[in-house]
């Protein structure tokens, strides 16, 4: 490896982030402007970041992308979880290549053709479009994600744990709950909190299925912004990727925390 | 009469013929699709024993374990312990516990936790769970690693976890998979021992699953012998090595010289062998073969004496030239082929420091047996 600081290296260094995070940077900055206008700084500010509260479309919009995020990530984690199971238990059954196929079939279908098919069936069964639609729409699309996160971790399973909680006395029951869904606990949760943020900041799909009452978040920045971007909207985005931001920073925390720790006591229980 | 050695002479159930077996296979053939792994496949193990199922990979012995403990079901055949009839009980009734290969220690729980999980199961009142968990980490000598997790144990504490958690619940029979296998070699020593003195403290019956021969030898009241999905032959380590009943066992335990030739004369002791190339072997008259049967003679290696002149007293000695020689310490290896063609394997116990007799490449040597160190196998 190569760790001598070049020219060339600190120069794609910089252009490579500037590239990643520079428009992130410039919402950032303008979220502070005192000015309304979003391309003239006029001074530093927090005042948007007040009004914001006081913007009940906005809360009411973030309202509604919470209770969807949280319900849809919820049931697209059980139902992933039990077609991974299924996908990796019962390898014999009728029409397996069928069904898996049509469980990792929305990961490549485009949004819109989801989002458009979703419509036509909510108004051919004449479903009011709302809160309901777009939860629904959201548990179908995220599925299949929990769906590859849990599969790949019951690939590596070993079956023989189960075995033995059943050769120690557990019925199949039992032994799932005690012993099979502990160990994958890890990956589901991953898949809940990847089915989360799909929904967070799922657009297409959410636009064809909601309804009045119901705008998520990205609905009402975007319909916001075809109005003229306002410092709002950049305090929104701001406070959002700050959610995110320590969400991932706290999680991979405790993950180093975790290895770490887990690599010292397997030295310490090597030593004796 | 002449005995083969042996260790527990008091316990040989097997040779009673009014003792009550304990597991019986009876008959017992497992398919898996078109391979059949287990192949109409008889055997009995009496209370107490520690019977190994010896076979090379693939040849059965594992599904023979797991079929006694439920995880598969036999296509055709009865498995019966103590009497009752295991088909259709689940693994979770059966009065058996196994120790898997891989320990199979439940990552999420603690050393205490994990062989706790077997009483849980069984609704033992909570204090007498610490009672039985805290005996047996006695019993393995973990007690100060109970709340520990499973990544926090050496392999040989984790195997220990395994053992103590599956003769927790007590057990009418033990089932080992491979249990030493993920040991190192110091460590297997030592374990083997401690599995016998376990076995005979706690009275279970246990039925291990090995593919070393050594292991098995060591550890084993009696052996059964696999090969294809069936059982080539049952008896204590001493017969097995001694009176193997086919060339395959011969073989496969321990090394051995073959002799293929047919018998040319039997006496009232003795039956004459003429081999291929004419040399001629007397034995005693052990195998009721018929005059002119062609037959295979198996004699092992450290039964063969190897010197330079021929011994005056012996029945057997044929002539030869060393070929290659292997010092060892503890015993020196002749390759010697004999003079119709014939390579013989023979191996001398370096007892003193110093041999009167060296025999270096290239030298003249006679090999010499006694009547009764080796036995007639069929060809």
């Amino acid at each position: 490896m190569n760790a001598t600081w070049s020219r060339f290296n600190i120069t794609s260094i910089v252009l490579g982030f500037a590239f990643l995070y520079l428009p992130i940077v410039l919402l950032i900055v303008f979220s502070f402007n005192e000015s309304k206008l979003v391309t003239v700084w006029g001074g530093f500010s927090t005042k948007w970041y007040v009004s914001l509260f006081h913007n009940q479309g906005l809360m009411d919009a973030t309202w509604v992308t919470a209770r969807v995020g949280v319900i849809s990530a919820t049931v697209a984690t059980v139902l992933g979880t039990l077609a991974a199971i299924t996908l990796t238990r019962y390898t014999r059954f009728k029409g397996r290549v069928l069904f898996s196929g049509m469980v990792f079939a929305p990961l490549v279908m485009p949004e819109v053709i989801t989002g458009l098919s979703l419509l036509l069936l909510f108004v051919a069964v004449g479903l009011d479009r709302g809160f309901f639609t777009v939860t629904l729409a959201h548990i179908t699309f995220t599925m299949c994600f929990v769906a590859v996160v849990v599969q790949s971790r019951l690939v590596s399973f070993d079956r023989s744990l189960e075995e033995a909680a059943m050769d120690l006395g557990a019925p199949p029951v039992k032994t799932f709950f005690q012993i099979t869904l502990p160990v994958i606990m890890p990956a589901i949760i991953s898949g809940w909190m990847l089915a989360f943020t799909l929904s967070l900041d799922d657009l297409v799909i959410a636009s064809f299925t909601s309804g009045p009452g119901a705008t998520t978040l990205p609905m009402k920045i975007y319909s916001q912004v075809r109005l003229g971007v306002t410092p709002e909207i950049n305090a929104a985005c701001t406070i959002l990727i700050a959610v995110v931001a320590i969400g991932v920073i706290i999680a991979s925390i405790a993950n180093k925390r975790r290895e770490v720790q887990r690599q010292r006591d397997e030295q310490a229980a090597q030593r004796g | 009469m002449k005995s083969l050695g042996s260790i527990r002479r008091d316990f040989a159930p097997w040779t009673d013929p009014n003792a009550k077996p304990y597991i019986q296979f009876d008959k017992v053939t497992k398919k898996f699709g078109d391979f059949t792994a287990v192949n109409n496949l008889s055997l009995t193990i009496f209370e107490r024993e520690f019977f190994a199922l010896l076979g090379a990979s693939g040849c059965g012995k594992s599904t023979l374990l797991r079929m006694l403990a439920g995880f598969e079901e036999p296509t055709a055949g009865r498995i019966l312990l103590d009497g009752q009839d295991l088909r259709g009980i689940p693994p979770y009734r059966r009065p058996v516990n196994m120790m898997f290969q891989s320990y199979a220690l439940f990552p999420h729980m603690t050393v205490e936790k994990n062989i706790a999980f077997g009483l849980k199961q069984e609704g033992m009142p909570a204090p007498d769970i610490e009672k039985r968990v805290a005996e047996m980490l006695r019993l393995v000598k973990l007690e100060q690693f109970a709340k520990r997790k499973p990544h926090q144990l050496s392999g040989g504490q984790r195997q220990r976890v395994a053992l103590a958690r599956s003769v927790a619940k007590r057990p009418k029979v033990l089932l080992l998979d491979e249990p030493l296998g993920a040991l190192d070699k110091k460590l297997r020593e030592e374990t083997q021992f401690e599995l016998m003195d376990l076995q005979q403290e706690l009275g279970l019956t246990f039925v291990v699953v090995t593919h070393d021969q050594e292991e098995a030898m060591t550890m084993a009241d009696r052996i059964a012998i696999m090969d294809k999905g069936e059982v080539m032959q049952v008896a204590t380590p001493a017969e097995i090595y001694e009176a193997p009943t086919s060339r395959f066992v011969a073989h496969f335990v321990g090394n051995v010289n073959l002799f293929e030739g047919k018998v040319a004369e039997r006496s009232a002791n003795t039956t004459r062998i003429t081999g291929a190339t004419g040399a001629e072997i007397v034995v005693d008259n052990a195998a009721n073969t018929a005059t002119g049967a062609e037959i295979v003679f198996a004699i092992r290696p450290e039964k063969i004496k190897v010197s330079s002149k021929k011994p005056a007293d012996a029945v057997n000695a044929l002539q030869g030239e060393v070929y290659d020689v292997a010092y060892l310490g503890d015993m020196t290896v002749y390759h010697i082929r004999l003079d119709d063609g014939q390579m013989v394997r023979a191996s001398a116990l370096n007892a003193s420091r110093v041999t009167e007799d060296p025999l270096t490449w290239n030298d003249r040597a006679w090999v010499s047996f006694r009547p009764d160190a080796g036995v007639i196998l069929a060809r």
